[in-house]
């Protein structure tokens, strides 16, 4: 039902948040049957993580070497360009790669979710299950829930890897960076505490991305409109979330 | 008795689709649910399979009152029946065997050779052994119909329900179903609920019918019984006239008047 009262908007809202947090609830104890099922697990991480690899990479190497042109033209102007390998790592760790790798992992795995098990609720797949008595939650939503968490902390590292070996190609192989000094500004200036911002950034992102695509393919209309509707909200909602709870854990690290 | 249904209510969105309906199915027959389209069919089994609540009245299965089961029993209790769904719903990631195999592996811990011989005999009787490596995806309508069955009965179910299980088969897949229908009833014993609105076909095997319209049991009996019935409604849909209780229009305004009313904007 349309609802276009203000009101009415803000008690969806609340009643959503509601339901998604039940949801998680009901997630959160599906885990544990769904460890009982390593195979189950590690075709989900299979499914989200490493077939998201590419597009991973690519778009790591990519930025990185906007970072190595952008941080060098920037600090070039100071005399400053030795600390282009501090600029290019922090930026990386800090920010860039878990952003990054949210919303590409909402974009290509979160809709995945979303729509194979919309399709699944839309062919009485999931109704089925539940007939024989196999609770769907712990069969279908939660280890795809789980391989969505595991691999997205494992996607920003390579993420970061990847992008730090592109900023290093454009600021020393074709800037002419000096290696040595690239490469000790790096070591010097990054210490545990970077590294771990971007872990747990990406680790909160991998959790809220597969929450709401499992919950919106979960709750998709069984039709081929709801099915596509599901995998829309799942990329604008996650992308919102993901750039609010952004800013939320930035000024948490800070 | 398996199924108790008693005076049961329930409203969907708004609209009341049962308002005191009483049925009951028999151990070992085969019992007919009839009605036109929008009766409450295929509602009526997600009450039956505890899916849903009803709003008033009690559903009994197996002799227990669903309202008063937790989730594990109700688990429970299902894993003593089967259902058919109308497409299937045949889990698509994997093929005709672990289809056939899926409740088995999840419900017991069977060594992997007997798991092969059950899931190879379920599929010899409904003749589809030799499709056991296809994915449901190559099968046809009515292939895929048979495997959900072979997947119905694996764990030999003392209920076993079929939702519309003739819709869009053509003739031959339809006459095996109904035989398998039957087959299966008289074989294995097992009570059956058949729901659909293929009177004819239903006519054949069904030992007691139902005929539901307007939210309640509009008539009940053996198929014969039905089509003798007086009821204006009864013979409409068991004749399949067009117009009669069950309108043949959708209410509406009066046709002159809206058309007027079109011509004058």
């Amino acid at each position: 039902m349309m609802n276009l009262r203000p009101s009415g908007y803000l008690l969806g809202g609340v009643r959503r948040l509601g339901a998604v947090t039940l949801f998680f609830a009901r997630l959160l104890i599906g885990v544990v049957p769904a460890l009982a099922r390593p195979r189950l697990l590690i075709l989900q991480i299979y499914n989200t993580g490493a077939r998201s690899l590419i597009i991973i990479m690519m778009s790591g190497l990519f930025v990185g070497m906007v970072l190595g042109l952008q941080g060098y033209d920037l600090l070039q102007r100071f005399g400053s360009e030795e600390a282009l390998g501090t600029a290019a790592a922090l930026g990386l760790l800090r920010e860039l790669s878990p952003v990054i790798t949210a919303l590409l992992f909402a974009g290509r795995a979160g809709t995945a979710l979303a729509s194979e098990i919309g399709l699944m609720r839309a062919t009485d797949q999931l109704t089925a299950m539940e007939i024989m008595a196999v609770d769907p939650m712990s069969y279908v939503a939660a280890p795809r829930f789980l391989g969505g968490v595991i691999a997205m902390p494992l996607l920003t590292a390579i993420f970061s890897m990847i992008g730090l070996f592109g900023a290093q190609l454009v600021g020393v192989q074709l800037m002419r960076v000096d290696r040595g000094v690239f490469w000790s500004q790096t070591q010097g200036s990054v210490d545990l505490h970077d590294i771990s911002e971007g872990m747990v950034k990406g680790a909160v992102f991998g959790v809220a991305c597969s929450l709401i695509a499992v919950y919106e393919g979960y709750h998709a209309e069984p039709t081929a409109a709801g099915v596509g509707l599901a995998t829309t909200r799942t990329v604008v909602a996650s992308s919102v979330i993901i750039l609010l709870l952004d800013y939320v854990l930035t000024a948490a690290f800070l | 008795m398996v199924v108790a249904v008693r005076d049961v209510h329930y409203a969907a969105g708004g609209r009341p689709i049962f308002a005191g309906l009483d049925l009951e199915v028999r151990r070992g027959r085969i019992t007919a649910i009839m009605g036109p389209s929008g009766t409450g069919k295929t509602t009526l089994l997600r009450l039956i399979t505890a899916q849903i609540r009803p709003e008033r009245g009690t559903v009994q299965v197996f002799g227990r009152d669903l309202a008063a089961l937790g989730r594990r029993e109700i688990y429970g209790l299902r894993r003593r029946m089967g259902m058919l769904f109308q497409n299937g719903a045949l889990l698509t990631d994997m093929d005709v065997f672990e289809n056939v195999a899926f409740p088995v592996r999840e419900h017991t811990n069977l060594p992997e050779p007997l798991i092969r011989l059950l899931v190879l005999t379920k599929l010899q009787a409904v003749g589809l052994r030799g499709a056991a490596s296809l994915m449901p995806g190559e099968l046809s309508g009515g292939m895929a119909r048979r495997v959900a069955l072979a997947r119905a009965i694996v764990m030999d179910p003392e209920l076993l329900i079929y939702d519309e299980p003739f819709v869009g088969l053509d003739p031959i897949s339809l006459g095996v179903i109904l035989r398998l229908i039957k087959h299966m009833n008289e074989a294995l014993g097992i009570t059956s609920v058949v729901v659909s609105h293929d009177v004819q076909e239903l006519a054949t095997i069904a030992d007691d019918s139902y005929l539901l319209s307007a939210g309640r049991v509009a008539a009940a009996g053996a198929p014969a019984q039905l089509r003798a019935s007086n009821s204006a409604a009864v013979r409409q849909f068991m004749t399949g006239s067009a117009d009669g209780p069950v309108p043949f229009h959708y209410p509406a305004p009066d046709y002159a008047t809206q058309l007027l009313e079109a011509d004058e904007a």
